[in-house]
């Protein structure tokens, strides 16, 4: 279960988290929507740890431990996944390598063994497959000169190696054709279980089409404005945004 | 390609020199005798009634200057400049302190109309486009004849007025800053510039006010064997902003002509200045004969935080450039930017680039360069880009792209890059490339006639430099570079 | 900018009372007296000491040298090494580590000095320096041809004091399979100078892979130069590895005359050596030639490493790839220099420079200086030079999936030179750069 209580965080001076609370329980997907400038990129990027960002208050609990007195890579240990928006190029390092690093590194913080070549290879070629992920994208630099579409798929990839906890799609839709969201969705779908929780950021509501959530939450000017079910998302299409944009100016 | 073979071939033949601003104007003119030496620079300080501290000024500079040598680093070739057998002061004679233009020499005011430079203000103000006015400091070889707008502009508290007066009029802002941004003895030029400078414009803008139009000097070199020396010196006070436009043109002869100018530019704390040039200097004929010899040290100093200086060069004049506009990046947070178009053809030879030095913290430049070389001209871009120890978080990007027309002629790109901090983040990307094939079929077959598919491609490939230049500067700039090439380029 | 380069110090009166000058030029007295009587590379020798002395070591002052001061890094100049004993020989082959994996057929230098040459592959034929010295080796002159190489000063100083090297020659449609390693390998406790000189010669349609190594424990002074003359469609990968001791000041050159359809890719890595200037000189004399050139430059504490590489393009239709990567750690000094000069006859040219620099701790400085110099219109020539830290949003990217700072910055470091070393063809010789790379950066802290 994830927890966040009353976050207020600044960046350079601009406050964009203004006493923020959400709670994401077990087995949970919960969608926040929110116009532009809301400050939901800056919500997952905080609660996975990136620096520059200023947190004057609050907290954030994973199964009850302090998140924020971590760093990114210990967060990521404990199981906090975040799926870029702009999933990061990494010129020579080949994307097989990246995965076994990333793998061995989480295992190694778990105390866990660390996987055997053929035991990593298995693994890797049965995920990939799932998102129609070919072998020759795998032998590539890590995402250098894939499409957006694949660059998505290739973070869904992560997220089902990793098998983490609390998962943030971050603007996922962001960028896909109808095909590559279907593959993506399908993804998240076949990792949801009642342990896992999830945290889908979305502008729109298309998205929520395909991975349906449990709850909705609309942000604007840095907290939740209102809270329902999937409806919500309906309305919202419906509506637009104008009346949270106007009630937070 | 056949096309652009035959037109390169019509370059070779043609005259390069189809330099449009040749005439020459005849006057009457009070002029130094030949030669350099404490006297001349007494006799120039005295010309001008400058104080006694000016003349020292001057008279150290030349003390220094004599002990220094001519640099030799830069890739431009040219004989021997014997600095005995120049004037170094001519002046209109009938231009004794006009007080308006009713003063000036009808012969002057002609030169410049057909320069296509407005003097008088009210024409300008019948123009069709009233609120783009600028106010113009003509200065003819040693004096500047007449300076437009000077009331409106002291109303808003602007002072432009040609150096010699600012010297006697605003001595307390001229001692504060003359000098202090190119060293007396920075140079081989800035020195010798600094013992005989004979005119040039003075600029400051009061903290707060944002200029009320373009400022803009027209330099014309016009007597015989005079070498010009012209000092600038802008100050924008905090938070002001000023933009500021330079020219140049000088009749066709067979001798060189020396041209050597100092500009000196300083920003306060966020002040903005903007410096535009067109370089239209005389190029020499197509043996190479004649033409200026340009060697110019222009700097600024973005001495507060968050000031801003951005130079705008286009160089199509000048037998030999040597030239580098410059920035010190001394406030924090402040930006420097360097646009330059530098064109050679015939026997020119240029040398150009710029320097930006960062040393304060989150300050950024930029440097974008494009040389088009044609003729058996050589086009070089010189460039430093240095990050201090203490200069943290700055950014550089740099980019230098070549053209060549033709293969007589050469194209060099000499980047330093020099960074002392970790954090500081530089980027420099340079390319040397001939107009493609499929770039001149693709025009032809729309039916453009060769020179003018060559003249619409370089146009293109300069663009980035000239959506820089204030409108009616750029329409002029493009112009420009179309006779620049003619030729090559119609 | 405003510094003068070497035409206006080419002026100046002569510069020799440095320590740089009084101390080699008292060495270069002591050295010609070791010579026998007759030497026949006398007169070459006086002549390239007086091109030294007549303008003094280079200093910054002259622009080649501009980042590089050799005056002041050649303050306290060793006297050259004296020929090893059979123990010093023994000691050095034994302690030699550097591409020991790689399978080849190995010639050792120690302490400067030809020690021993394996039995070499068929096609491959080796001539020591002193006998080609003596019967005055047509190759010699090939030096010469190298016309952007003349009057280099660590060239000069190569022609005065050489004293061992050899011409290794690879005879007419000759694929030799084996690799062959040169191993210079230092040996001692004192201070002293070596200066070798190798000339690979590689005839019409044949080709070589060669490998070339200096390592050792002490403060040695090597001036090593390696000419190679490629034939029409030859084929050569040079590897060269400076693993010196932490307090070598490493000069070298490497020249490179291509014949037409020749093909040259010579890779560097600098993982050793407190001071080290590695020079190249190429040009491509016959059509068609290609040229791949790559460096890694690991540097750290008070390290100071400069790679000069000048590439002459005289004739059509070449085409050249160089991509230097410069890692500068603690209060290193980092140094590209590269220019590539294409002439009026060489149409068709294809040339890309690349230098990136990663300075990684806040003493850290680099100096990039990427030239073109282009005479001719119809080509596609660029450059590129990038400096800067590690990316944060890159390590935030890594840290996000779990890998710790050291491990993220790690992979980071190892990716950025990794596109270097991938230039490098020969398999086993990759992976044994690829080792040496990752263990440099494993000492880095």
């Amino acid at each position: 279960m994830i927890e966040i209580k009353n976050l207020v965080v600044e960046i350079e001076g601009n406050r964009i988290l203004n006493g923020l609370d959400l709670t994401v329980a077990d087995g949970e997907v919960a969608a926040i929507m929110g116009p532009n400038g809301s400050g939901k990129s800056t919500l997952s990027y905080v609660i996975a740890g990136k620096e520059d960002y200023e947190v004057l208050d609050g907290e954030i609990l994973l199964d009850g431990e302090n998140l924020l007195e971590l760093e990114a890579y210990e967060r990521a240990s404990k199981g906090v996944f975040l799926a870029f928006q702009y999933p990061l190029e990494i010129p020579g390092v080949a994307t097989m390598s990246f995965l076994k690093a990333i793998l061995n590194a989480q295992r190694k913080a778990r105390e866990e063994e660390e996987l055997t070549t053929p035991d990593f290879l298995r693994l890797v070629r049965g995920a990939a497959e799932k998102l129609e992920i070919n072998q020759e994208m795998l032998k590539r630099a890590l995402n250098v000169g894939f499409s957006g579409g694949e660059k998505k798929r290739m973070e869904i990839l992560q997220m089902a190696l990793l098998q983490p906890k609390f998962c943030i799609l971050d603007e996922t839709d962001s960028g896909l054709d109808i095909d590559a969201l279907r593959i993506v969705s399908e993804g998240v779908n076949a990792l949801r279980d009642e342990k896992r929780a999830f945290l889908v950021i979305t502008h729109y509501q298309r998205l929520l089409n395909h991975i349906v959530p449990d709850t909705v939450h609309v942000m604007s000017k840095g907290r939740i404005v209102r809270s329902g079910g999937k409806e919500l998302a309906l309305e919202l299409e419906a509506s637009g945004y104008a009346e949270y944009s106007t009630e937070a100016a | 390609m056949p096309a652009v073979q035959e037109t390169i071939e019509r370059v070779r033949t043609l005259d390069v020199d189809q330099y449009k601003y040749g005439f020459e104007t005849e006057l009457e003119v009070d002029k130094a005798p030949k030669g350099l030496n404490e006297d001349i620079v007494r006799l120039i300080s005295a010309k001008k009634g400058e104080p006694e501290w000016m003349t020292e000024w001057r008279l150290d500079a030349y003390r220094r200057w004599v002990t220094l040598r001519e640099p030799t680093w830069a890739r431009v070739n040219y004989p021997p400049i014997d600095y005995q057998d120049l004037h170094y002061y001519a002046a209109p004679k009938k231009n004794a302190a006009p007080k308006s233009l009713d003063e000036v020499d009808p012969e002057i005011l002609r030169t410049y109309e057909k320069l296509g430079i407005p003097l008088r203000e009210q024409e300008i103000l019948a123009g069709v486009e009233p609120s783009r006015r600028v106010a113009v400091d003509a200065v003819f070889d040693s004096v500047s004849v007449v300076t437009t707008f000077k009331e409106e502009l002291r109303r808003a508290g602007v002072i432009f007025c040609p150096i010699s007066e600012a010297i006697r009029e605003y001595p307390e802002l001229v001692k504060k800053y003359l000098g202090t941004v190119v060293p007396v003895s920075d140079n081989y030029f800035a020195t010798l510039n600094s013992a005989v400078f004979t005119d040039g414009s003075f600029v400051y803008v009061p903290e707060g006010v944002r200029c009320p139009m373009e400022l803009s000097t027209y330099f014309r070199i016009n007597e015989r064997n005079t070498g010009q020396f012209e000092r600038t010196l802008i100050i924008a006070d905090k938070g002001s902003y000023v933009s500021y436009l330079e020219g140049c043109t000088a009749p066709a002869r067979d001798e060189n002509q020396l041209h050597a100018a100092v500009v000196e530019l300083i920003a306060l704390d966020d002040a903005e200045i903007k410096y535009s040039t067109v370089q239209n200097w005389y190029p020499g004929d197509i043996e190479g004969k004649g033409g200026v010899y340009n060697f110019v040290t222009k700097r600024g100093d973005c001495r507060g935080r968050n000031s801003k200086i951005s130079w705008t060069q286009v160089e199509t004049g000048s037998a030999i450039t040597w030239k580098y506009p410059s920035c010190i990046l001394r406030g924090d947070n402040s930006q420097g930017e360097f646009y330059s178009i530098a064109i050679s053809n015939g026997y020119q030879q240029v040398d150009s680039g710029t320097k930006m030095i960062h040393l304060g913290r989150n300050t950024t430049s930029r440097i974008i360069s494009k040389g088009i070389a044609a003729g058996r001209s050589e086009n070089t871009y010189r460039g430093l880009v240095s990050a201090h120890r203490r200069a943290s978080g700055t950014r550089n990007f740099t980019n230098c792209d070549s053209l060549l027309i033709g293969d007589r002629c050469g194209a060099h790109t000499v980047p330093y890059i020099e960074s002392k901090n970790a954090s500081a983040i530089f980027e420099h990307e340079a390319t040397t490339s001939k107009i493609s094939d499929d770039q001149m079929f693709y025009c032809l077959q729309r039916g453009l006639d060769e020179e003018e598919a060559i003249a619409l491609i370089v146009n293109g490939f300069v663009k980035d430099v000239l959506q820089q230049l204030p409108m009616e500067f750029a329409v002029e700039a493009q112009k420009l570079i179309s006779i620049s090439l003619e030729g090559s380029v119609g | 900018m405003t510094t003068n380069p070497a035409t206006e110090s080419a002026e100046r009166p002569a510069a020799q009372n440095f320590p740089a000058d009084t101390r080699l030029a008292q060495h270069f007295d002591d050295f010609r007296s070791r010579l026998p009587d007759g030497d026949g590379s006398v007169v070459r020798r006086l002549e390239a000491m007086e091109d030294i002395q007549r303008v003094g070591v280079p200093n910054r002052r002259v622009e080649e040298w501009k980042y590089t001061d050799l005056r002041a890094f050649l303050h306290e100049a060793a006297a050259p090494a004296s020929r090893p004993d059979a123990a010093t020989v023994d000691a050095a082959r034994k302690s030699a580590h550097v591409l020991a994996d790689v399978p080849a057929a190995r010639i050792d230098f120690v302490n400067g000095y030809l020690a021993d040459a394996a039995t070499l592959p068929e096609g491959v034929s080796v001539v020591p320096l002193s006998k080609a010295l003596a019967e005055a080796h047509p190759a010699l002159a090939s030096l010469d041809q190298v016309e952007v190489a003349n009057g280099n000063a660590l060239i000069d100083l190569n022609t005065a004091f050489v004293d061992d090297g050899i011409i290794v020659q690879v005879a007419a449609g000759h694929e030799i399979g084996e690799v062959l390693h040169l191993r210079f390998i230092n040996h001692g406790n004192t201070p002293f100078a070596t200066a070798t000189r190798v000339l690979v010669l590689v005839e019409k349609d044949a080709a070589l892979t060669i490998a070339e190594t200096h390592e050792g424990h002490v403060a040695a002074q090597p001036n090593s130069l390696v000419a190679f003359v490629l034939g029409d469609s030859a084929r050569v990968e040079h590897v060269r590895v400076n693993a010196e001791g932490a307090g070598a000041i490493a000069l070298s050159t490497l020249t490179a005359l291509l014949g037409g359809e020749a093909d040259f890719r010579s890779f560097n890595l600098v993982a050793g050596s407190a001071v080290s200037r590695h020079q190249l000189f190429i040009a491509c004399q016959g059509e068609n030639a290609r040229v791949t050139i790559g460096g890694v430059t690991m540097i750290r504490g008070e390290d100071h490493a400069d790679t000069t590489l000048v590439l002459d393009h005289a004739v059509p239709g070449g085409e050249s790839r160089e991509l230097f990567k410069t890692i500068v750690d603690g209060d290193a000094t980092g140094v590209f220099q590269g220019k590539i000069i294409v002439r009026q006859d060489a149409q068709k040219t294809d040339g890309r420079m690349m230098s990136a620099a990663l300075l990684v701790s806040p003493g850290a400085t680099m100096y990039n200086k990427p030239e073109l110099e282009i005479w001719a219109d119809d080509v596609q020539c660029a450059h590129g030079a990038t400096c800067g830290e590690l990316d944060e949003d890159l390590l935030f990217y890594l840290s996000a999936r779990g890998l710790p700072p050291a491990e993220a910055e790690a992979l980071l470091l190892q990716a950025f030179i990794g596109e270097a070393i991938e230039l490098v063809e020969h398999e086993s010789m990759r992976e044994a750069l690829n080792a040496l790379a990752v263990k440099r950066l494993e000492n880095r802290s």
